[in-house]
């Protein structure tokens, strides 16, 4: 794997992907015709080869790496499988064409290399992920979920059809879906100061309604729960390319605080991809000290989310003192709130008193 | 050459025929064939030719068999009438012999001790009695040893006084030096019934005497033809005194009536076998009787105790087999293959064991796959004296054996084509009945037979394992030879590339590697 370059030009990164994908046909070609049985060889994916790494806040994989080889009986299937998923996508992204994981499982059968089921044909993908070093979503495989953006950006797309034509995000008032076109779509130009990402549909739908967006100047992200990886990146993009401060908003309890973590520092299940995270963002709420400064109604937490709290308590990504804090917070007080108890204060509350309050403490 | 002496009389089994195998109108025409076919059989091998044996069973009163009207009578219940006809090339029958051989019950030349396939001298005279009572008819011989006359009887049995009734008698010139017997009698029985038993009984026959050309037409004039595969005869038995731990008071009697010797130690010697002087004395010994004692003044109470010592006595030498004619393996393996068409054949031939003073030898054989159908048990084809044996199959000895052996070990599962043939060759079969139907529990038979089915059973394991690892092997190549071409394509395509690359020589490795047994 190959350590990458912020790329802002999302036609550049096209490019690199199909380099990469030739490459890899090219490596194999040219074993077979020296006669040597195909093999790669790519970072291990497994468990003790997964590290987290302070300096750059995510998970990484470490030195360990597997060698996979068609000479293997049990490694010539699989191989097969990754040779063919690495020209399938290959295809695809030539073609300007999108697809899902649920799209390759089916289409493997066209091509005779048939997967077992779903989590077999997930696991090639994520192979080939591996092996080039790039997330499913930069060779056009996205995932079924989709989550929404709101505000003053002005997009140029560059899916076939759309070439050059531009369109401000906030054309729309549910908001515009992060889907495949504007995942590729390059930013031309936005009045923004921030980006505020919020876990749930209501608030978000409230937030456009109370014209948050120019209030503060944000572009608003709803998350639907936790965020697609096509989100994750593009809230990636917008910190890195537009230099845009994030804040996340979340329900107040462990799950929430995860929503949050893993647009920062990523999941370990990403630790062989690059540029999903967004380590400078900031959960800005709910916090368990919200929960009681602001005397919100709570419930009970149960004894899932407690020991959710406390797996959380060890986990490398939340080493931080706000993080512990907020931890040792929940645990004390046995409470827990979602994003909607404002509304005891008014509908408004949440805009006008709260949010300016925890933009300011986070900042 | 045979010797012939009459023992007994009775119209016993007369009344008694159920316990000689002749219960239904079914059974009698299955037993029927099955003893004079077993008769001619033990007559060829007694010369040592392949054995020429031809069976014709019609309606009775038909000339023709190919005529498929039936003339029986209805009402009948007791079945129908036919006639049946064996033919044979065996030794013949010397001319004085033939009524009593065919009319007399217990006449015979099967009461010395060799293998033999009858044991009671018992069964050919039973069918034709059979067919006497139930058809009133006559049976007609023709036998010759070969010499230059052929002697053609017309007989029947007198019950009562069990004497044969000369009706008519010819003699022919015997031009081509034929030997042999023919016997044509009628009788009714259900044929119909028998067949499956019958057609399985004559296969089985085949089987086990592959030099043996049979041939059966059916009543409807279906011909059902086994052919030899060899001319290859097994070594006849010799004939042997019996074996001291094998005897009892009745055996010692009638051997004291006949003795010329005029000492014990000489009566030891002569009439036992595997007795010579040393042993006769240290029995004598033992046994404390007086060396110059005249057998003939034993008291009865005397043979008694003579007998309880033979049994006690535990240094007579075994038993030897030279009375015994096993099949061998060459021959079992011949007749298996034949019949059964398998895949595969393991035979094994036991050493000569001896039980209560009787010499055996156990066989066995274990075939698989080929033309044997799949089946959810094994299937058991069980011999005794080169005579199949088709009824009470779950009291035998060799049924009771498999059933008791973990399979698994062997690699053999239920459903598998798998038949198991045990022939136990002995001068005394032990029988559980008359009929001759199982074998009983002997211990040292059931051991014999046990080690020999374990032995055949390895080599079916090891047969079934080397295929299971071909067949892994076999897979092995059809994974890479579906799998490489498919990388190469896809990587000719992603590399942009115009031709293929050449994978031939990956394949061929592959293959080398199976070779290797990687």
């Amino acid at each position: 794997m190959k350590k990458k370059e912020t790329e802002t030009s999302v036609a550049g990164k096209r490019k690199e992907v199909l380099a990469d994908l030739t490459d890899l046909g090219k490596k194999l070609y040219e074993q077979m015709s020296q006669g040597v049985f195909p093999w790669i060889k790519m970072p291990s994916r497994s468990i003790e080869n997964i590290f987290y790494n302070p300096e750059i806040r995510q998970y990484v994989l470490g030195d360990k790496s597997v060698r996979r080889s068609a000479r293997n009986i049990r490694h010539v299937k699989p191989f097969t499988q990754l040779v063919w998923a690495a020209y399938f996508a290959d295809e695809l992204s030539r073609n300007r064409k999108t697809s899902t994981l649920r799209d390759v499982y089916y289409s493997a059968q066209a091509y005779e290399v048939a997967f077992k089921d779903q989590p077999e044909s997930n696991a090639i993908i994520t192979d080939l992920e591996t092996v080039i070093g790039y997330a499913r979503e930069d060779f056009n495989v996205f995932p079924e979920e989709r989550s929404a953006i709101f505000g003053d950006l002005t997009i140029e797309y560059t899916v076939p059809g759309y070439e050059g034509k531009q369109y401000n995000l906030m054309s729309h008032p549910d908001g515009v879906m992060i889907g495949p076109a504007l995942t590729s779509a390059e930013f031309v130009k936005t009045t923004a100061d921030i980006v505020i990402a919020i876990e749930k549909g209501g608030l978000f739908t409230r937030f456009i309604e109370e014209q948050v967006h120019k209030k503060y100047n944000a572009l608003l992200i709803l998350t639907a729960g936790q965020a697609p990886r096509a989100t994750r990146q593009f809230i990636h993009r917008l910190n890195k390319e537009l230099e845009l401060p994030v804040y996340i908003f979340t329900d107040g309890d462990p799950w929430g605080m995860h929503i949050a973590m893993v647009i920062i520092s990523g999941s370990a299940n990403a630790a062989h991809l690059r540029d999903l995270t967004t380590p400078d963002a900031k959960w800005s709420g709910v916090w368990a000290t919200d929960i009681v400064n602001y005397k919100l109604p709570s419930d009970e937490l149960t004894q899932i989310d407690i020991k959710r709290l406390s797996e959380l308590q060890k986990d490398p990504r939340y080493e931080g003192a706000l993080w512990q804090k907020e931890i040792k917070q929940f645990m004390k007080i046995k409470k827990k709130a979602e994003q909607e108890a404002f509304s005891r204060y008014g509908l408004t509350y949440i805009v006008d008193e709260y949010l300016p309050a925890k933009l300011e403490e986070t900042r | 050459m045979a010797t012939f002496e009459e023992i007994s009389a009775a119209d016993f089994f007369y009344r008694n025929r159920d316990i000689a195998g002749f219960t239904s109108p079914t059974r009698a025409i299955f037993s029927s064939i099955r003893e004079l076919v077993e008769n001619s059989l033990d007559a060829s091998d007694m010369l040592r030719v392949p054995s020429e044996i031809y069976v014709r069973l019609s309606y009775d009163g038909e000339e023709n068999p190919e005529s498929q009207v039936t003339q029986v009578n209805q009402e009948d219940e007791e079945g129908d009438a036919y006639q049946l006809r064996i033919e044979d090339n065996g030794s013949g029958i010397p001319p004085r012999h033939i009524p009593s051989a065919f009319g007399q019950v217990l006449f015979g030349s099967k009461y010395k001790l060799k293998q033999s396939r009858g044991t009671f001298g018992l069964g050919g005279k039973m069918a034709i009695l059979y067919g006497q009572i139930t058809t009133h008819k006559p049976v007609q011989i023709a036998s010759s040893t070969g010499s230059s006359k052929i002697y053609q009887y017309k007989l029947s049995i007198d019950i009562q006084r069990n004497r044969p009734i000369i009706l008519d008698r010819k003699i022919r010139i015997n031009k081509e030096q034929w030997h042999g017997t023919i016997v044509e009698f009628s009788l009714e029985g259900d044929y119909y019934r028998a067949m499956p038993k019958i057609l399985e009984y004559l296969k089985q026959t085949a089987l086990v005497n592959p030099y043996a050309n049979i041939t059966f037409v059916d009543p409807k004039g279906r011909l059902y033809k086994f052919n030899r595969v060899t001319t290859k005869v097994p070594s006849p038995p010799k004939e042997t005194l019996p074996h001291p731990y094998g005897v009892d008071v009745e055996t010692i009697k009638r051997i004291i009536q006949v003795t010329e010797c005029r000492n014990m130690l000489d009566f030891m010697r002569t009439h036992f076998h595997r007795v010579g002087e040393i042993t006769s004395h240290n029995f004598l010994e033992f046994a404390q009787i007086d060396v110059t004692k005249d057998p003939r003044k034993l008291k009865p109470r005397e043979i008694v105790k003579l007998v309880q010592m033979m049994k006690r006595f535990n240094r007579f030498l075994p038993p030897d087999a030279s009375c015994l004619s096993p099949l061998g393996e060459e021959l079992l393996r011949a007749g298996i293959l034949k019949e059964l068409n398998p895949e595969f054949i393991a035979v094994c031939q036991r050493k000569p064991s001896a039980y209560s003073g009787h010499p055996f030898i156990v066989e066995t054989a274990i075939a698989y796959g080929g033309s044997i159908p799949q089946k959810e048990e094994i299937t058991v084809y069980r011999f005794a004296n080169r005579i199949p044996l088709l009824y009470d199959e779950a009291s035998d000895v060799s049924v009771r054996v498999i059933k008791e052996i973990n399979w698994r070990r062997y690699k053999v599962s239920s459903g598998m084509p798998v038949v198991i043939l045990v022939h136990v060759c002995s001068t005394k079969v032990p029988y559980k009945t008359v009929g001759k139907e199982f074998i009983a529990d002997r211990p040292e038979v059931k051991s014999e037979v046990l080690n020999g089915i374990r032995e055949v059973a390895r080599q079916l394991q090891l047969f079934l394992s080397r295929r299971e690892h071909v067949e892994k092997e076999r897979k092995r190549l059809s994974v890479f030879s579906k799998y490489l071409p498919k990388i190469a394509k896809f990587s000719t395509g992603l590399a942009k590339e115009e031709k293929e690359p050449n994978i031939e020589a990956l394949l061929k490795s592959v293959k080398k590697i199976e070779e290797e047994g990687d």
